[in-house]
């Protein structure tokens, strides 16, 4: 049995460890773990992995969550080109900073924009509280400043002139607002070309097969929705009342 | 100029940190920013680290923020010894794994317990809510759960056989709330004695010193020197408690 990875490309994680592998020619099975129809609650999967999250690794006996990790096995094991995590130790430095920071400061704030804009309203038919909205927009605004002023700065990529890790993570993420139509990268001149860049190093026909579930999402018949999931979600819109 | 830590020993990563350098012998500059007096958001300050938070690093030239990056960037420079954070391939991906994991799954509902239990009620002089730490401590439990039934039914600590950057992060996190009177290893047998095993691992007198400031009962005093900057902690503590 070769690599296989447990993917669901609705998650920005997932989409980051899809892109790395392809962009890489890592031989892996796509396993598809269906987030809408709950298959990550499913037995099987339970048994990959018990926190019920995408992505997961399986190489042979070995089980790998967390993008993060994943990311840096997969550079490790199949020896990929060095600027994806750059050996010197101040460069590295910058990309396992990034690394660190984006978890609470963009994966979160970006994906609770796009519950809020998209799966919550579609799913329950409310809306959220504007206020609730507001203060939502305000933090992602705020991490994308600070994303430009102290990560980004004046360098073409995050740790200088070449693509990293960083980079593809950082995008991906970016990207989950534009599942409910709210597009990030209008403010800021710096970011919407570092985007470019990015997309361009990655390859814009990868980059956009990537992120292509999320972009139909509009299209979805959310009657197919897996109970648990909807009830999960009706849940989350009381927690923003 | 040596290399200088930006630290405050009431945040759980700066203990990381600090229980790191000094237990592998690594010389620094203690560089005190105390969170409680608000010096994390002068101006001094962000220009060592922009994002506002503790701990930061400052070796010459080179600034470096995040707790999980600076304890990479020590281990390397200094050439640590591999069991901190182990040379084999899976055995590194465990370390990373639980380094990823534990932003959202355990430091961030673990600071929200301790804010709750001791930092609000000390600024605000209000008594604990005690409604809202059940719900906080109730967003720590699957974590803790997972910990002890699935990760430490396996083995001794986190990620291997042996102690390492994981278990030395986990551990001043979960001490967090614990110091406070929340002890998060009381209902958790198998999280209890892999305490002891990281303690007995780093150095009790080591950990002791570390925990020193967040063991003792903060001075009711101390929050009235500044009243507002106390209103302005509060509201800041409000808002994201809620």
């Amino acid at each position: 049995m070769g690599l296989e990875l447990y993917l669901d490309l609705l998650s920005a994680s997932c989409r980051a460890v899809y892109i790395f592998a392809r962009k890489n020619n890592i031989p892996f099975d796509f396993q598809f773990v269906d987030l809408l129809k709950g298959h990550h609650h499913s037995k099987e999967y339970i048994k990959i992995n018990p926190l019920k999250k995408v992505p997961s690794l399986k190489d042979g006996k070995f089980v790998l969550s967390e993008s993060v990790a994943i990311l840096f096995y997969l550079c490790r094991k199949y020896s990929t080109p060095s600027h994806w995590y750059p050996p010197d130790l101040h460069t590295r430095a910058r990309v396992d900073e990034f690394m660190a920071w984006q978890h609470t400061a963009i994966q979160m704030p970006m994906s609770r924009i796009f519950w809020i804009k998209m799966l919550i309203p579609m799913i329950t038919g409310e809306e959220v509280p504007d206020e609730k909205v507001e203060q939502m927009l305000a933090e992602v605004k705020n991490s994308m400043q600070l994303f430009e002023e102290k990560f980004l700065q004046d360098k073409m990529f995050i740790a200088g002139d070449h693509i990293s890790l960083a980079d593809v993570v950082a995008l991906v993420e970016m990207m989950q607002p534009m599942g409910g139509n709210y597009n990030v990268f209008l403010n800021s001149s710096k970011i919407a070309e570092w985007r470019m860049r990015v997309e361009l190093a990655i390859g814009p026909s990868l980059f956009g097969e990537a992120h292509d579930r999320l972009m139909r999402l509009a299209e979805w018949d959310s009657s197919t929705l897996d109970p648990m999931v909807k009830e999960r979600i009706c849940e989350l819109l009381q927690k923003f009342k | 100029m040596p290399l200088e830590l930006f630290l405050d020993l009431y945040s759980p990563p700066c203990r990381a940190i600090y229980i790191f350098a000094k237990k592998n012998g690594i010389p620094f500059e203690f560089r005190s920013v105390e969170l409680g007096r608000g010096e994390h958001l002068k101006p001094e300050f962000l220009k060592v680290n922009p994002l506002g938070k503790v701990p930061a690093l400052r070796d010459g030239d080179f600034l470096l923020a995040e707790s999980v990056a600076i304890l990479l960037y020590l281990s390397r420079k200094y050439q640590t010894a591999p069991y901190w954070y182990p040379p084999d391939l899976q055995a590194r991906a465990r370390v990373d794994e639980y380094l990823a994991w534990q932003h959202t799954a355990i430091q961030l509902p673990a600071a929200n317990v301790y804010l709750c239990k001791s930092l609000l009620p000390h600024f605000s002089g209000q008594p604990v809510d005690t409604v809202r730490l059940d719900r906080l401590l109730g967003k720590l439990k699957p974590a803790l759960q997972h910990l002890d039934q699935e990760v430490l039914a396996a083995k001794p600590f986190l990620a291997t056989e042996q102690v390492s950057l994981a278990d030395l992060m986990a551990f001043t996190e979960l001490m967090q709330p614990t110091a406070v009177g929340c002890d998060l290893f009381r209902d958790w047998p198998r999280l209890a004695a892999w305490r002891a095993r990281v303690e007995a691992a780093l150095g009790p007198e080591l950990v002791q010193n570390a925990h020193k400031l967040v063991l003792q009962p903060r001075d009711p005093r101390d929050a009235q020197q500044d009243p507002r900057l106390a209103q302005e902690l509060v509201h800041r503590l409000q808002e994201r408690l809620s």
